[in-house]
């Protein structure tokens, strides 16, 4: 029952151990406070986090699907761009 | 329908069951908005809030039935008192009305709350200083949860600012028994296990004042206060509620699920 001048927002989490933020989904808020709120309160119930971001959905810009096969399709036939063929030390660590 | 039991409220009993009561009665109101906030995420953040407050009550009334000693467990102190056995703030009894008067009744709750159990954790009675500590970081969420609300209700729409100021002025009146103390609490504050209330009056209405300033709204030059609810004598709305509350305990005795 959101009214359509409420702004759509993307959320991001870092769960405990996690080293990136990931997008968990999407919420409606006034503003950039309260759309904090919303997401601690939507998205963080079950202890999945220790920090989020949240960003207007209106700021990520987003490839068209119609583009789909020019972008991604090239990818698909160069398997030697996977780091499969290599060992990792152990030392590394977490890669 | 089962009869009520009766309960031994020696004043650490009474104290307990107070605040117990108090967590029960505003979670169940807080509860009545699952599936009818005005949006999915308010009612995600008032349904959050209204669990963290029956987590407290029942910390709460699982304490005041050992503390009783007798076969009074945490259920029965819920469902099987009467509405003169209740002895929660009249506030908190108080129907939702719209989402401004859910949200003022939140306010002047959660900011004492805050101070309160934050107060609390110096307890000498090391269950409810222990209690206090968990439940001071749930209520600092209210707080805030609450005060953003005001700020954007007060400073919104024509609408909004009039819904709120109207709230403030109809719940006003039941703030001043937060801070009320009777001879039963006066021996428990002496000795420490309990604070005064009384001593975090101006430190409420500071931080009441300014969240009400900054929201356009102003605060009533009314000083009577209404009183009752520690006592047990309640508004009629509380009636209402327990007959819902308890339905099930009344209705099929020992149900459990």
């Amino acid at each position: 029952m959101a009214t359509p001048n409420t702004p759509l927002w993307e959320v991001f989490i870092r769960s405990r151990n996690g080293l990136a933020h990931k997008h968990v989904g999407s919420l409606h808020a006034s503003d950039a406070t309260m759309a904090l709120q919303a997401a601690r309160d939507i998205y963080t119930r079950r202890g999945e986090g220790l920090s989020i971001w949240v960003v207007p959905s209106s700021a990520i810009t987003a490839s068209d699907p119609a583009d789909k096969a020019m972008m991604f399709e090239p990818a698909a036939s160069k398997i030697y761009r996977h780091p499969t063929f290599y060992e990792v030390p152990e030392e590394v660590g977490h890669m | 329908m089962v009869s009520n039991i009766q309960v031994s409220e020696t004043p650490l009993v009474l104290y307990t069951l107070r605040r117990a009561d108090d967590a029960l009665v505003l979670g169940h109101r807080l509860s009545e908005w699952c599936g009818h906030a005005p949006m999915l995420e308010e009612d995600m953040a008032l349904s959050n809030i209204a669990l963290d407050l029956l987590g407290h009550a029942r910390e709460l009334y699982s304490y005041a039935a050992k503390v009783e000693g007798n076969d009074n467990e945490e259920d029965k102190l819920a469902y099987l008192r009467d509405v003169r056995q209740y002895r929660n703030l009249l506030l908190l009894e108080q129907p939702n009305g719209d989402f401004a008067r859910t949200m003022v009744r939140q306010l002047f709750y959660s900011a004492f709350a805050d101070l309160y159990w934050r107060a609390m954790t110096r307890s000498s009675d090391a269950t409810l200083a222990a209690i206090a500590g968990k439940s001071e970081k749930e209520s600092a969420y209210h707080l805030r949860h609450s005060c953003e609300w005001i700020i954007r209700l007060g400073d919104g729409t024509e609408e909004s600012h009039a819904r709120t100021q109207a709230a403030i002025e109809d719940l006003w009146a039941f703030t001043g028994e937060m801070f009320s103390v009777d001879d039963a609490e006066r021996g428990l504050i002496d000795n420490g296990a309990a604070i005064d209330p009384a001593g975090l009056r101006q430190q409420w209405l500071t931080t009441i004042s300014d969240v009400v300033g900054e929201a356009t709204l102003t605060l009533p030059n009314t000083s009577w206060m209404q009183q009752g609810g520690r006592s047990g004598r309640h508004s009629e709305h509380l009636g209402h509620l327990l007959s819902e509350l308890q339905y099930m305990q009344r209705t099929f005795p020992g149900l459990t699920w």
